[in-house]
């Protein structure tokens, strides 16, 4: 145990093994772990900035949705006043042609009934003429007794 | 396991001798240097491996652990050491993981790899009694790997000294604290060397003695038979504990000191 050249050679060899470590070693692996640091790193930022954007995303859906809802809401409401309005027009339209053609038929009615009228009294008139003629034929001069018939058939 | 013709001294000592190769100062432990290198070439390797198909994807298991540790001893040097540096954390790196390879050698029962070299080492045809062949596996129960690694360190403070603060700024750090006047120079001089030198010092004293105490106690237990086993199990669940924290303290002083070293006070 005591000092002797010994001291040399392992001093050589530490050198040597320093300076491999130091060459060959020591910056890889560092440089490794180095990088696979900023890696996770990067990797737990990447993943936050996803979160929150989720988070966002979901949000601007959530808005969206109601703003749809509520348009949607309005859409119908309007649709049904619309409706109803129609119903409305179309039942009062229906109402006015009906009085129409109620009134329409009437006064055809009530023509008709003016002209049979008028029809029959004529005929009547003819009748009462032709009868009074033939009783009265002999002794009365058509002619003179012209107004009293005409009279009658005027209150016909 | 103790042979017949051994007795407890005999084999405490033979087991903390090193196989060494010449003579004198010139001498080599080549045990030492064996398995040191061995096992650095290992950590490289293995994470070298890693490093070079290393990506910012999914991971594998063995990646996982590699960046753990990495990861570990970058956070130790970026707590203690503020600045940009491109040494220091492959360098706390290295002697982390290098250290508790070299210590977690201790681990390995004490009379496998020792037995096994006596008898390679016999049959081989280098020795004549296979108790000639000295085998000492951890590398950090040697002076001279402590003294090395810390010396190194003691050469980066120096390096580290100069290069931030410049030469002179480091001579004034040397003489003109604790006490700021000239007339204390001497005095200052000589208590910033000491505490200059007492780093490279402590760190290599300090890992040397704890991994050599626990080696002996480790070739003690083995020494009281067949219930060694249990004894042998608490001590090295104990040990595990020292073997982490003094590759640790390691690599943490360095940084400390390689901090102190380049900053102004």
């Amino acid at each position: 145990m005591d000092i002797n050249a010994t001291i040399i050679g392992q001093s050589i060899a530490f050198a040597v093994f320093v300076w491999f470590c130091m060459k060959f070693v020591w910056p890889p692996i560092i440089n490794a772990i180095e990088e696979r640091q900023k890696k996770i790193a990067d990797g737990l930022n990447a993943g936050e900035r996803a979160q929150k954007d989720l988070e966002k995303a979901q949000e601007d859906i959530a808005e969206q949705l109601k703003e749809a809802k509520q348009q949607a809401a309005e859409i119908i409401e309007q649709a049904k006043k619309r409706g109803a309005k129609i119903v409305e027009d179309e039942t009062q339209r229906g109402h006015e042609e009906r009085e129409k053609i109620v009134a329409s038929g009437h006064e055809e009615v009530e023509a008709e009934r003016h002209r049979a009228r008028e029809e029959l009294r004529k005929q009547v008139a003819v009748l009462a003429v032709t009868g009074a003629q033939k009783i009265i034929e002999r002794e009365i001069d058509e002619n003179a007794h012209r107004d009293i018939v005409e009279k009658l058939v005027a209150e016909l | 396991m103790v042979s017949g013709e051994q007795t407890p001294t005999q084999y405490i000592q033979h087991h903390l001798q090193n196989w060494t190769v010449g003579e004198g100062f010139w001498a080599v432990n080549v045990d030492t240097i064996f398995w040191s290198v061995l096992l650095g070439v290992l950590f490289l390797w293995s994470f070298r491996r890693v490093a070079k198909k290393s990506s910012a994807g999914v991971p594998g298991k063995w990646q996982c652990f590699v960046e753990m540790v990495v990861e570990f001893v970058d956070n130790s040097v970026k707590e203690s050491f503020h600045g940009k540096d491109k040494l220091i954390a492959p360098l706390a790196l290295t002697i982390f993981v290098w250290i508790f390879l070299m210590n977690l050698m201790d681990l390995v029962p004490v009379d496998w790899l020792p037995t096994a070299a006596m008898y390679t080492g016999y049959w081989l045809g280098f020795v004549n009694d296979p108790h000639d062949v000295y085998f000492k596996v951890v590398p950090t129960t040697d002076l001279n790997t402590t003294f090395a690694l810390s010396l190194s360190v003691f050469a980066l403070i120096i390096i580290y000294s100069i290069k931030y603060k410049g030469i002179k700024g480091f001579a004034k750090e040397m003489t003109f604290t604790p006490f700021n006047h000239w007339a204390l120079v001497p005095v200052n001089f000589v208590l910033e060397s000491i505490t200059l030198l007492a780093k490279p010092a402590s760190l290599a004293l300090r890992l040397f003695g704890n991994l050599y105490a626990g080696e002996l106690i480790f070739i003690l237990i083995a020494m009281i038979g067949f219930f060694q086993l249990p004894a042998h199990f608490a001590w090295a669940v104990f040990h595990i504990l020292v073997i982490v924290l003094q590759a640790f303290i390691f690599m943490m002083l360095t940084i400390v000191y390689l901090s102190m070293a380049s900053s102004e006070h």
